[in-house]
């Protein structure tokens, strides 16, 4: 395998973070955003750079720092780091535009804080994205939990702190006391915290003891969502829609399962996990999430908190695709990362653009909706269709794999658990399409209101997603290929 | 070099106790003829010990062990100095602390102390000098005469606060008296069992002379007035009111490197004067100061958790990272001491910032009750994100300095199987993380009740009211506060981005081999 020394992945990581004094120094809003866009496109650049080298299987490696004997701040850009890059990186751009229609159209207040975290936020979700190590990942998994607080906090209200405090009480609190102890156990056992094909702590613990760390490094990283630590998400989407849309969709909680994903396969090591039957325990773990999360979702009537508990279900598909530790579960796993995340994003920019519109929260609100936003609601069947995982979206791609992960690992009953999941995702979608086009509007509902399509800069970031999810299905290929090299790097082949 | 420089750069291990000295003397002269003299009598004090201190950084990384003999006398008969990596780190550390905050703290200074300010900077230097001197001697006794020259400076600092200083200035006199006696004590049966004041020499005959309950009777008496003077729990009680009451110029060097130095000096005693088997071999000893440590963690983390001002809540927490230290030491194993050790720089560095941004609040807003803290991420933005990376510091995130210390004191904690420790550790991250998110949020969701109306652009535009926070303007502290601020901010980070080079060049070096 080739390897490569670059500073490429160091500057894809800064560039972000390098706009920030640009953003809060901008004289208007539009030099301002501007700021955003040129960083948005250089990270995505940059990133994009480094595809057909890594296509090819190699690894571009970079050190930071050497802080801690065998244990450097350093960066590797291998497959499933740069699909996921690539995921989060695109979306930025996209979102970015959805951020100035969504605070514009709001004329929300403080949105240089407000584009300032959230350009630290990609720094960090890059950082998680090209971490060489357990310690280097979870630096960029902290300084994303603090960058993303104000922007949940951002209407700085009572509901704004109460949920603050709640989102970074369970972030950090699990972090700190399960994920940085079970890290600081392996350093102390094998020396070395280096992301390793079968991972660094086959030989050194027993299997009682690898069972509590691979809890532990599981639910320490809370942002995956995992019941019982999933209850900060729902309470996260105060935060104006942009950002439950990039961050609460795509980049957090996907640096939650991706920290899960490494811990596990790099750390850990599949094999020994496998042999210790531990991979099924934490499997029942993501099932019981998503079914109980799925039944949850069907009664909230709040559109962003369903679509949150929605999440929380999808995060686990992914979580149980590595339990199963099989190669096709783990590619399952990975394209569901890529899948979910242009479905559920498409999912809140229409969510936040029927609120810019017609001002409206509610799913019972929305009867006849789409008849005034036609193309939103086009869009949001879509994503929908991506999420629920029914052709032709991508997202019936990604439970096609995971499905096949469940046989071959020869547990049926976790292919009932995704079969039941898509009736019950079905059951909490597609009724609001359904009402949206089909039942007669509710005059009250719109009384002496010209609701229309949302601002431009709403609607086509909606669309261009909508039609991503699409795309995905028919050309799924840079991913798919990404994720066939990326197990075949974690599975050791 | 010229020979000029070269005869000066032979004597910096004593040009840092005595540059300061003598110049200190300088400034508390300028008072009698033109005040405006005494602060750059007492910045060149401090540069010239800064300077020296960096000379012999360098030096010491290259292998080099620095011994001066005091007037050409050799030990066991003269004074000698002795200066190895890690004291030689410590030592840049106190100097560039007490820099910064004496030109941080120079505004204040004159204000509050008008025209006692030539006073307070000397007194500000005889303290420093007497902490490096602490750190650079290799006599016991000559430690003791520098203990005091430091202690009786702070008492007098602390004492030119207001209202309740005095009293608590006091109460710190007393406590640290009866600190230095016991110390003193020890001193007294070290030198009736080996007729000896140098610690190296000593070292060669405890080797010789074997177990000797006279020598066990000194461990025990130095090792407890140490832990008077680091405030270690349950003899803490001193510092809370001492740093609160104290003058904020003078809270932010000493919160910073008093107990720092004291545990320094428990180390060094330890290491290398008392044979090692006396302390780490029943294992009685040390674990019995784990434990003190650990239960000195929670007290402390519990009783910050109860103040209601700013200030204080600190003080607490400074008694909680002496826990931190005590307790890591104590472990015997190299991750322990080496986490300890490194804390004690990363710790001078964030208590410094901590407490600087502090003195920023209480110089804008005059106090620093949680009550007063409304609004201030509007008001005083850069303060305030100098106040939020010491914390992260504090509570030991990544890459700030205070997670890499955490990192080696937990790994040591694991190593030798004391979970207690470990989750007293993990236990504190979570209550700093608390401490410092109460005040976050007062700063972020609340607004000072008198600004509604006047300050705001919130009449203006009443029509989106529920959308955050009326405006204010920001009021910062002044630009001779906050860059100093600003730069231990980044220290913070730059620290933690350094944390090997530092442990190899100057920490490792200095712990003895037989650690593993």
């Amino acid at each position: 395998m080739e390897t490569l020394y670059s500073i490429t992945p160091l500057l894809a990581l800064l560039v972000s973070l390098a706009a920030v004094p640009a953003i809060v120094s901008s004289r208007n809003m539009n030099a301002r955003e501007a700021w955003t866009f040129a960083a948005a496109f250089i990270k995505f650049g940059l990133v994009l750079s480094m595809a057909p080298f890594v296509l090819q299987g190699g690894t571009i490696h970079f050190t930071i720092a050497e802080v801690i004997p065998g244990v450097p701040i350093a960066l590797k850009v291998d497959a499933f780091g740069l699909l996921f890059a690539l995921v989060s990186s695109s979306l930025w751009i996209v979102t970015s535009a959805y951020s100035i229609g969504y605070m514009r159209g709001l004329d929300e207040h403080s949105q240089t804080r407000y584009f300032s975290f959230f350009a630290i936020s990609l720094s960090a979700t890059i950082g998680v994205a090209f971490s060489a190590n357990l310690l280097t990942m979870y630096l960029f998994y902290e300084m994303l939990s603090f960058a993303t607080y104000p922007l949940v906090a951002h209407n700085q209200d009572h509901e704004g702190r109460v949920s603050g405090r709640k989102y970074i009480a369970y972030l950090l609190g699990a972090s700190v006391l399960l994920a940085f102890p079970a890290m600081l156990y392996v350093y102390v056992q094998a020396g070395t915290l280096d992301f390793t094909a079968g991972g660094v702590v086959a030989g050194n613990v027993n299997s009682g003891t690898l069972l509590v760390l691979a809890l532990m490094l599981t639910f320490g990283f809370a942002k995956a969502g995992i019941m019982p630590l999933h209850s900060w998400l729902p309470v996260a989407m105060v935060a104006p829609t942009p950002v439950s849309a990039l961050l609460h969709a795509v980049a957090v909680v996907k640096v939650g399962v991706f920290c899960v994903f490494r811990a596990l396969t790099g750390t850990l090591g599949t094999g020994p996990l496998s042999d210790a039957g531990i991979g099924t325990i934490i499997a029942i773990f993501a099932s019981i999430t998503i079914l109980v999360s799925s039944l949850m979702a069907l009664s909230q009537d709040e559109l962003k908190r369903r679509l949150a508990f929605s999440t929380v279900g999808q995060l686990s598909y992914i979580v149980l695709g590595v339990a199963l530790l099989t190669p096709a579960a783990l590619q399952g796993a990975m394209m569901h990362i890529t899948m979910h995340a242009f479905g559920k994003i498409t999912l809140f920019f229409c969510a936040g653009a029927i609120f810019v519109a017609s001002g409206k929260k509610y799913i019972s609100q929305m009867k006849g909706i789409g008849r005034r936003m036609p193309i939103t609601m086009t869009a949001f069947f879509i994503g929908a269709l991506s999420v629920i995982g029914l052709p032709p979206a991508g997202g019936f791609l990604s439970k096609w794999y995971l499905v096949i992960g469940t046989l071959e690992s020869g547990q049926i009953a976790f292919l009932v658990v995704l079969l039941v999941s898509s009736i019950l995702n079905a059951a909490y979608f597609l009724p609001i399409v359904y009402r949206a086009f089909f039942c007669p509007p509710e005059e009250d509902l719109y009384k002496n209101e010209s609701i229309k399509e949302s601002p431009p800069w709403c609607l086509y970031p909606l669309s261009i997603t909508a039609i991503g999810c699409l795309v995905l299905f028919f050309y799924p290929q840079p991913f798919f290929r990404l994720a066939q090299l990326a197990v075949s790097q974690i599975m050791g082949g | 070099m010229d020979p000029i420089m070269m005869e000066f750069s032979q004597h910096s291990p004593v040009l840092i106790v005595m540059a300061p000295f003598l110049l200190g003397m300088a400034a508390a002269a300028a008072g009698w003829a033109n005040r405006k003299w005494a602060f750059p009598m007492a910045f060149l004090g401090l540069l010239s010990g800064l300077i020296a201190a960096i000379h012999m950084l360098i030096k010491t990384a290259k292998g080099e062990i620095l011994v001066y003999h005091m007037a050409g006398w050799l030990p066991p008969f003269g004074i000698a100095y002795r200066i190895d990596t890690f004291s030689a780190l410590i030592l840049t550390a106190i100097m560039a602390v007490a820099l910064i905050n004496l030109v941080a703290s120079r505004a204040s200074a004159e204000k509050d102390f008008t025209e006692k300010a030539p006073a307070w900077y000397a007194l500000y230097v005889f303290f420093v000098s007497g902490l490096a001197g602490m750190v650079a001697t290799e006599d016991i006794f000559n430690l003791y005469v520098l203990l005091e020259i430091a202690s009786l400076s702070a008492y007098a600092l602390i004492g030119m606060g207001h209202n309740r200083a005095p009293f608590a200035a006091l109460n710190y006199l007393l406590m640290g008296t009866i600190g230095a006696s016991f110390y003193l004590m020890g001193v007294a049966y070290i030198y009736i069992a080996t007729g000896s004041l140098n610690m190296t020499d000593i070292a060669v005959i405890l080797q010789e002379m074997g177990p000797n309950p006279t020598i066990t009777m000194a461990f025990a008496l130095c090792m407890t007035g140490l832990l008077a003077k680091m405030a270690a729990f349950p003899v803490h009680g001193w510092l809370p009111n001492a740093y609160t009451f104290a003058p904020d110029a003078t809270t932010n060097v000493m919160a910073a490197l008093t107990t720092k130095v004291s545990i320094y000096i428990m180390i060094r005693l330890v290491l290398s004067l008392f044979p090692l088997s006396l302390a780490f071999d029943t294992g009685i000893i040390a674990d019995a100061m784990v434990w003190l440590a650990t239960i000195g963690i929670f007290a402390g983390a519990f009783m910050a958790l109860a103040q209601k001002s700013f200030k204080r809540m600190l003080t607490y927490i400074v008694v909680v990272e002496v826990a931190y230290m005590v307790g890591g030491f104590w472990l015997g194993n190299r991750a322990g001491m080496t986490g300890a050790m490194l804390h004690i720089l990363n710790d001078a560095a964030m208590t410094l910032c901590v407490f600087m941004a502090v003195a920023n609040i209480r110089a804008r807003r005059g106090a620093d009750a949680f009550s007063d803290l409304k609004g201030l991420f509007q008001t005083m933005p850069f303060s305030m994100g100098a106040l939020v990376i010491s914390g992260l510091a504090i509570i030991g995130i990544p890459p700030t300095c205070g997670f890499f210390s955490k990192w080696y004191l937990i790994s040591g904690g694991i190593e030798a199987g004391h979970w207690g420790f470990v989750i007293a550790l993990l236990s504190a991250s979570i209550i700093n993380a608390i401490l410092f998110f109460k005040v976050f949020e007062i700063a972020f969701f609340e607004v000072p009740a008198e600004t509604f109306g006047q300050n705001s652009r919130e009449h203006e535009s009443d029509h989106h009211t529920h959308h955050g926070l009326p405006s204010l303007a920001m009021a910062e502290a002044r630009i001779s506060m906050l860059i100093p601020l600003i730069i231990m901010a980044l220290t913070l980070l730059a620290l933690g981005f350094m944390t090997g080079g530092i442990v190899n060049l100057f920490i490792d070096p200095a712990i003895p081999g037989q650690v593993l």
